[in-house]
């Protein structure tokens, strides 16, 4: 919350040299404002920049360094006996001393030296918040006025102006590559330490996934084994439920849409279908829950069939309705981007309109229909809230849609949701299963995209 | 040659062709149907799905409670009679609600009926008690008629969603139904307006758990989301549109951002974790981190969206401005960003609604904690909507079923309002180019 105070003084003070470099070029050029290189406010923008971007990049290097700093510092006056601890008693002594630093409150402190310690650590805190916006008010400072000593008439200020613009365009148009290589990265280091655990052929084809380690040796059942076969067959087995649900509904109300429907119903229908997309999943997962599985499991009790409440297929179902709109917008588009001509066409030898669009436009857009409906696959696979809270949590190898599954999603989810230890293989094994998932929703994507792309080429 | 001209012939008759137009006729019918059924089980669902809700969740806008006549009885609350803050917010309100209790039930002398009638309240009275009371001192000694919740399973009894007897999974004894009973037939139990839904942060106790905190979790989330990915996402749109030649290198950065904006949520959840909690050291389950992952879900999308608006500025605006001397940056600031500007609104505030619903990547940064306070600020550990929705649901008691149906009312509603917002930009400033 401070932060922001600092960053919004940093910006005012930035908006005033903005004032000062404005004022100081119309001076300069003493009322003939045609003998400046550029408009005044270039000169403003230029110093203002000149303020706020060095000092901003202080804070952030600041902020960045500070807990590292401090922890050294903290370290270094501890006592002696404290100092000697190992590695990881001592970070969890340091992190009680933030959150105690934190809050101010030293009431829950486990010790009196823990209790001195967090006030130093706080006292510090304080003098470095107060180092920091020195630093950041004398470096703006400094910078504007650096700035300003460049404004001359003949000063082209636009160009630098625009050149600070142009390069913030390109970074922010990186910053997508970016975050590519950091989700690359970080799966990737976390699940080199997982398979350093834990061999990567049994990761990728071993039969049995129950990341339980031992507590005691001589626990049943808890041996902590990672194969994930069981999970791949679940995602499988719940992702085919859905696209059995959502390709046919999803392409038939696309073609009737397309080809059949009368503007207005298809003005009404098509939001109406798209509304199905933009209802947040975990309310798909609440229904699947309190009502399509209850439903299910009292329909296959009624036909004498054991259906678990956690059923694959009701999660397989919810997810298909999901998709729906998903698949029924991509054909739309596809099926309406197929050429007039070859519908009159086919309607000029006699074709009724089904036998067009069986035998003429259905073959026409299929690459582009079979495009949307990977993307569908992928969406499915990726899908986490409905499968969290419909599906089980215990990984059976089975294909029976009655029983229940879990996913990989599933998983990633209950490995890493509440408390964690960072070094267990059960924690690593969430991003070992993360990176398969990205890796494989990646893959389908790029098919996809490409084959989409390939197919509006030859259309447009 | 013979062959095939045969069996033309034989069906080249009046009646053979009028069949077989028939037939023809019939599978494009049942072909019709087919697709008007795939789009009404399509909507039945949505129906079935809304109706369920809204069926289920409306009920917890209204609490039951019930009209006690309370005597802030100054010798139970504050016997120095100072009235010290300290010693008022401590004392002892759940006194004040079983005397009137007991005034009203004269018979219940034993200690077991009493503790029954303790159990009418939701602990939660005593707090409302307090609140009121520090209010508004001039309280002190007056006896006031106030509304106050009762517990939970009274409340799912007044609502009918439990049984009365045992057999219906009721559990009152035949005392505790009678009082209930002869409370409703004296007007003092009714159900009436639920404002702790909407000014209560979460609690275990589902006649106390509340929205607030959740709604300004989310709101600090979204607002960090929009401060950035706004922004960002536009600049980069602006620079692969109007300034980057087509190259090698934009061409990666195309299908990069077109991939990205398929990768599963989740992913970004386990980028964020690793990135923003294990590397930069940021507090966990904080609305700032929440809103840091959620502008990676949303920032693809945005580019997308913006620069499907840039493309849609029509050339001779940007070589008309070029013409006049205006700087590149100048034509793009001065012309093709104000024409485009509505339609990169109404895609960054579909994204914004996406990321409203968004609950994995949540999840991931440990937004799941159990937070009963409202945030004060966006590094202050919170919930948001959605994944109060995901923790009310997986709660065991009665209660919470409606609560969470509420909660998923609550944030339909929002993302009804952000959407019915992207229509009316686009139909109001939608322009044709022609």
């Amino acid at each position: 919350m401070q932060v922001l105070l600092v960053l919004l003084l940093l910006l005012a003070l930035s908006a005033s040299l903005y004032q000062v470099g404005r004022s100081r070029a119309l001076r300069a050029a003493g009322g003939r404002t045609g003998i400046l290189h550029s408009l005044p406010s270039y000169y403003g923008y230029y110093v203002a920049l000149w303020c706020g971007i060095p000092a901003a990049i202080l804070i952030v290097a600041w902020l960045a360094a500070e807990p590292t700093v401090l922890r050294a510092m903290v370290i270094n006056v501890l006592p002696a006996e404290l100092q000697g601890l190992p590695p990881a008693r001592l970070s969890l002594l340091i992190n009680e001393v933030r959150q105690l630093a934190s809050t101010g409150d030293y009431r829950f402190a486990s010790g009196p030296e823990t209790k001195a310690v967090a006030e130093q650590y706080r006292a510090l805190q304080g003098i470095s918040f107060k180092a920091m916006v020195a630093g950041m008010l004398s470096l703006g400072i400094a910078g504007g006025a650096f700035a300003l000593r460049a404004v001359r008439p003949s000063f082209r200020a636009r160009n630098m102006v625009e050149g600070a613009v142009q390069a913030f365009l390109i970074l922010s148009s990186v910053l997508a590559i970016l975050i590519t290589v950091g989700i690359v990265l970080s799966l990737l280091f976390e699940s080199l330490r997982f398979f350093a655990i834990v061999p990567l052929n049994e990761f990728l084809f071993g039969l049995s996934w129950s990341p339980q380690m031992a507590i005691r040796a001589d626990q049943v059942g808890s041996s902590g084994a990672f194969g994930a076969v069981p999970l791949f067959t679940g995602t499988l087995l719940i992702s085919l439920i859905a696209m059995l649900v959502a390709v046919p509904v999803g392409l038939l109300a696309a073609i009737y849409l397309a080809e059949y429907a009368d503007p207005r119903f298809r003005a009404v229908a098509k939001p109406l279908l798209e509304m199905l997309a933009g209802i947040p999943t975990v309310v798909y997962g609440f229904f699947a829950v309190v009502t399509v599985s209850p439903f299910l499991r009292g329909l296959g009790a009624s036909l004498h069939l054991s259906v678990s409440s956690e059923s694959a297929l009701a999660t397989g179902i919810v997810m298909g309705v999901m998709i729906i709109p998903f698949v029924s917008s991509l054909s739309d588009d596809v099926i309406c981007a197929v050429p007039e001509s070859l519908r009159h066409g086919s309607f000029a030898i006699g074709a009724t309109q089904a036998e067009t669009v069986m035998q003429v436009v259905i073959p026409a857009a299929l690459p582009g229909i079979v495009g949307g409906i990977l993307l569908a696959v992928s969406r499915a696979i990726g899908e986490t809230m409905i499968v969290v809270m419909a599906a089980g949590l215990s990984a059976h190898l089975t294909a029976n849609p009655f029983e229940s599954v879990t996913t990989v999603t599933v998983q990633i989810v209950t490995l890493l949701v509440g408390d964690q230890e960072f070094d267990s293989p059960k924690t690593l094994s969430a991003f070992a299963l993360g990176l398969i998932l990205f890796l494989v929703t990646l893959a389908l994507n790029v098919v996809a995209l490409n084959v989409v792309k390939k197919y509006r080429e030859k259309y447009d | 040659m013979t062959e095939m001209v045969e069996p033309l012939t034989a069906s080249v008759t009046v009646a053979g062709v009028n069949a077989r137009l028939r037939r023809r006729y019939a599978v494009d019918r049942w072909f019709r149907a087919l697709g008007v059924s795939a789009i009404v089980a399509a909507l039945t669902f949505l129906i079935l799905l809304l109706g369920t809700i809204i069926g289920q969740g409306y009920t917890a806008f209204a609490q039951s409670q019930i009209r006690l006549a309370i005597t802030f009885d100054a010798a139970i609350l504050d016997p120095d009679g100072r009235g010290d803050p300290a010693v008022l917010g401590t004392a002892d309100y759940g006194r004040l609600i079983r005397q009137s209790l007991e005034t009203l039930f004269p018979d219940a002398t034993e200690r077991a009926q009493r503790r029954e009638l303790s159990r009418l309240m939701s602990p939660g009275a005593d707090l409302e008690l307090r609140g009121m009371l520090l209010a508004d001192p001039s309280l002190m000694g007056r006896t006031e008629e106030i509304w106050l919740p009762t517990s939970s399973p009274v409340d799912q009894l007044v609502k009918g969603h439990t049984g009365r007897t045992a057999e219906e999974g009721g559990q009152f004894t035949d005392g505790e139904l009678r009082r209930i009973d002869r409370l409703r037939s004296d007007g003092r139990l009714a159900a009436r307006f639920n404002k702790w839904l909407f000014t209560q942060g979460d609690s275990r106790q589902p006649e106390l758990a509340g929205l607030a905190g959740a709604v300004v979790g989310s709101f600090y989330s979204l607002l960090v989301t929009v401060l950035l990915s706004f922004p960002l996402g536009v600049a980069a749109a602006v620079y692969l549109e109007e300034f980057a030649r087509q190259s090698r290198w934009t061409d990666i950065v195309e299908v990069n951002i077109n991939n990205l904006a398929a990768v599963p949520s989740i992913v970004f959840g386990l980028l964020g974790l690793e990135i923003f909690l294990n590397v930069l050291g940021l507090p966990r389950s904080a609305p700032l981190v929440g809103g840091l992952a959620l502008t990676l879900v949303s920032l693809p999308t945005i580019i997308i969206a913006a620069r499907v608006a840039l493309k849609a500025v029509p050339p001779w605006v940007r070589e008309a401005a070029l013409a006049l001397g205006a700087s590149r940056l100048q034509m793009v600031t001065h012309h093709v960003l104000p024409l485009a500007m509505p339609g990169i609104l109404t895609g960054t505030i579909i994204g914004m609604a996406r990321a409203v619903g968004e609950t994995a990547p949540l999840l991931m940064i440990g937004m799941v904690a159990f937070v009963v306070n409202v945030p004060a600020t966006p590094v202050d550990p919170a919930t948001a909507l959605p994944v109060q929705i995901y923790l009310w649901a997986a709660s065991p008691e009665r209660g919470f079923v409606e609560r969470t149906s509420a909660a998923i009312i609550v944030l339909l509603c929002f993302l009804a309002v952000m959407n019915a917002a992207a229509i009316y930009l686009r139909k109001r400033y939608e322009r044709r180019w022609g």
